[in-house]
């Protein structure tokens, strides 16, 4: 039994929490979070640079790392500055191009960008219900909230051909992409695929999805660890310092006891993540990425607001950063399946 | 990062479950499994057990007659011994005085007690809280006075867990009133046949004696059984309050429980069909077990710390506070899988044939109904939150 981290991934951690201290500063990345295209081109460039692709792919698929740990580790701190760049779509595209195969230097590299199109309007988390269709290697549908879709080069999107699942490569330019501002920053886009052509990239990819989803869920909890974790740091700091009543109001109990009660969640939520991450490409993934997912949205929801109500009125202010954090921490549950599809799941399999 | 246990750690944990295989008599299992007092027969039979193997006195090192364990070996024991269905070690002699005198006491009380409290021959009790000094402990008004060699004790005791059992009490008595509070406190052993000393019994919410009031009425005790410096009891006090409290989290017991509420649920027919299959309730018990499998793995963080460090770190009150609501949250569903058929008073219905619960589930209500102690004892769950807000908060 060992909690530490192993010596790479120690320095991964410290390399990524320098420079993201340095240069993704809260006020920038306001700047670049809610305006087109929602992300740093240059930080992507200089994020990729860092390693931080590499160490989310295994070194058969040409990367460094690949396991649950170095994910939660890269996410964990892009958490920490709630980082708009699209790294998720680039860790769930890189597990489903390793399943199949497939070369990906350009997207390990950041050359090329890569957002993956499973969910759609009426079906965003479960793919039983989707209605994008390949017909003669091209596909017809619309893919909704594709995170990191308004700055992708290419889309892996999903679609059923007859009965089979399948995963399509398509080429942004081959459809209709239409990107937007997320409210939490950071941008998506409506994927409208019209007859465009597509290159079948894995058939039968029920596993592969499942694969690629539990991954990006062990990112989604460690980046909303991350968050929490700042946010809360930050709401401690502010009861030591804001007076009222001639006081600090960290000197009153009803908040000290919320503020801790914060913590225990926080330290609730590690735990899971480091369940998760561990579990990761095993047998009972989905199931312990299920429990992740669920106390991560309880523990973010009781996070944010209390966070926003232990301020007062300067979390609720656009200015302040903590109130990017809270939205931030809230939204990542509606990613991937939020706490109640996600509770339903570990009900079901008991 | 490595969540798995040592080949050694695994072959112990092989060993710990072998020996309950072979040694828990049926007779304790059972009265575990249904829950409820144990007897004083039980306990000490239990005991007698686990000396003879040399594994009484978990926390001690070897020089007292300990198995020497480590945190992690500590952890595995308390894992298989909840999964055997053993009773718990009753912790006042072992878990609390035996640790104290290996730290504060004299060689000779040492040599007198130590031996005694693993072969059973005393059964010690807590004497701290006061009707007065609950959570505010450092206010109690206990007067011990010393009189040429003796202490002249006045004042009372209460919620002293199992007092109807004990031959020895160790006391926290106020013996200096004039300086700070916490500076004028002492740690006394008192002999519980000492004229002066009665014990009233406690009725609990649910209707059990497991607490009782102690009253000392001018109780004449050596001098000599003063433990540690006079008016440094709260010194010892509080090491006790931060040894070996990587237990804290009941995870073993929480396992058990709820291994047993989903058992339960499939036997419970509600709308023609098993509860298990009620999304609702089905949900409820995900959720527990979703935050328990957390609680594992926070407990086994902090172990890991402790093992590092030496010592646990001031966040095992996170174990306190979040083990005990968990705990908490498995009995209400145990009780309220139940319906009404909870609701018969433990025993009403014992040999008549028209049990309403199933087997080993009549005591559900009044296990919930006693498990909301766990949140009040041990330091309240709101003082928990005072330590943590001091040593993780800073404010």
């Amino acid at each position: 039994m060992n909690f530490d981290l192993t010596e790479d991934r120690q320095m991964l951690q410290d390399s990524l929490r320098r420079y993201l201290a340095d240069k993704y500063t809260v006020e920038h990345r306001n700047k670049v979070a809610y305006e087109d295209p929602f992300h740093d081109d240059a930080k992507w460039t200089e994020l990729t640079e860092l390693g931080a692709l590499f160490a989310l792919a295994p070194e058969e698929a040409g990367g460094m790392g690949g396991a649950g740990f170095d994910i939660s580790v890269v996410f964990e701190e892009l958490g920490r500055v709630i980082c708009p760049e699209p790294v998720l779509g680039a860790l769930m595209a890189s597990r489903l191009m390793t399943a199949a195969g497939a070369d990906q230097e350009e997207l390990l590299s950041g050359a090329t960008k890569y957002a993956v199109g499973l969910g759609e309007l009426d079906a965003p988390y479960d793919m039983s219900g989707l209605t994008t269709t390949a017909k003669g290697g091209k596909l017809t549908g619309r893919k909704s909230i594709v995170y990191g879709g308004q700055a992708a080069d290419v889309f892996l999107i999903a679609a059923k051909d007859g009965d089979s699942l399948n995963v399509y490569e398509v080429k942004a330019a081959d459809a209709s992409v239409t990107g937007y501002a997320l409210m939490d920053g950071a941008g998506a886009a409506e994927v409208v695929l019209d007859d465009a052509p597509a290159t079948l990239l894995i058939e039968g990819a029920e596993a592969a999805i499942e694969d690629a989803v539990n991954a990006g869920i062990v990112a989604l909890c460690s980046e909303a660890v991350g968050a929490m974790d700042v946010l809360h740091k930050m709401t401690v700091d502010y009861l030591g310092q804001r007076k009222q009543f001639g006081r600090p109001i960290g000197t009153f109990q009803v908040l000290q006891h919320r503020a801790v009660d914060m913590l225990t969640e926080i330290e609730q939520s590690r735990s899971i993540v480091i369940k998760a991450a561990a579990e990761l490409g095993g047998p009972n993934a989905s199931r312990y990425c299920s429990m992740a997912k669920n106390l991560i949205g309880r523990a973010g929801r009781l996070v944010a607001e209390e966070a926003i109500q232990m301020h007062g009125g300067i979390a609720m202010t656009w200015e302040y950063p903590g109130s990017h954090y809270a939205k931030r921490i809230i939204m990542i549950d509606a990613q991937l399946g939020d706490t109640d599809y996600h509770l339903a799941r570990v009900a079901q399999a008991a | 990062m490595d969540l798995n246990f040592t080949p050694e750690e695994e072959a112990f944990r092989q060993e710990v479950r072998d020996f309950f295989a072979e040694n828990l008599p049926d007779d304790i299992r059972d009265a575990v499994r249904r829950g409820g007092e144990l007897t004083k027969e039980i306990m000490e039979r239990y005991h007698a057990i686990l000396n003879k193997k040399g594994w009484l006195g978990t926390t001690w090192p070897k020089e007292y007659g300990g198995p020497g364990w480590g945190p992690v070996e500590r952890h595995i024991f308390d894992e298989e011994s909840c999964a055997a269905y053993a009773p718990r070690i009753v912790p006042f002699g072992l878990g609390m005085l035996g640790p104290v005198l290996q730290k504060f006491g004299t060689q000779e009380q040492k040599d007198y007690y130590l031996p005694r409290i693993l072969n059973g021959d005393d059964w010690w009790c807590q004497g701290y809280s006061e009707p007065g000094a609950g959570s505010d402990l450092a206010s109690l008004k206990t007067r011990a006075v010393r009189d040429g060699d003796e202490w002249v004790i006045n004042g009372q005791k209460t919620w002293t867990t199992l007092g109807q059992h004990a031959d020895w009490i160790f006391c926290l008595c106020r013996t200096d009133p004039d300086v700070k509070q916490q500076e004028g406190i002492s740690f006394i052993l008192v002999d519980m046949s000492t004229p002066g000393v009665e014990v009233r019994p406690i009725k609990l919410i649910e209707g059990g004696h497991e607490v009782n009031e102690v009253f000392f009425t001018d109780v004449r005790v050596p001098y000599g059984n003063l433990v540690g410096e006079e008016n440094k009891g709260w010194t010892i006090a509080k090491y006790l309050l931060t040894h070996e409290r990587t237990g804290i989290a009941g995870v073993g017991f929480s396992m058990l429980e709820l291994e047993e509420v989903k058992e339960l649920a499939k036997k419970v027919i509600r709308n023609g069909k098993p509860l298990a299959e009620d999304p609702l309730f089905a949900a409820r018990v995900a959720q527990a077990e979703i935050d328990l499998e957390a609680m594992k793995l926070t407990n086994l963080r902090m172990l890991f710390t402790a093992q590092k460090n030496g010592a646990p770190g001031p966040e095992t009150s996170i174990l306190k506070i979040k083990g005990t609501v968990i705990n908490q949250e498995l009995k209400d569903l145990g009780r309220r899988a139940l319906g009404p058929n909870a609701a018969p008073f433990p025993g009403s219905l014992a040999g008549t044939n028209l049990d309403v619960a199933p087997d080993g589930h009549a005591n559900n209500a009044a296990r919930y109904f006693n498990n909301r102690k766990t949140s009040i004892f041990g330091g309240s769950n709101e003082i928990q939150r005072n330590i943590l807000t001091k040593t993780m908060l800073g404010l």
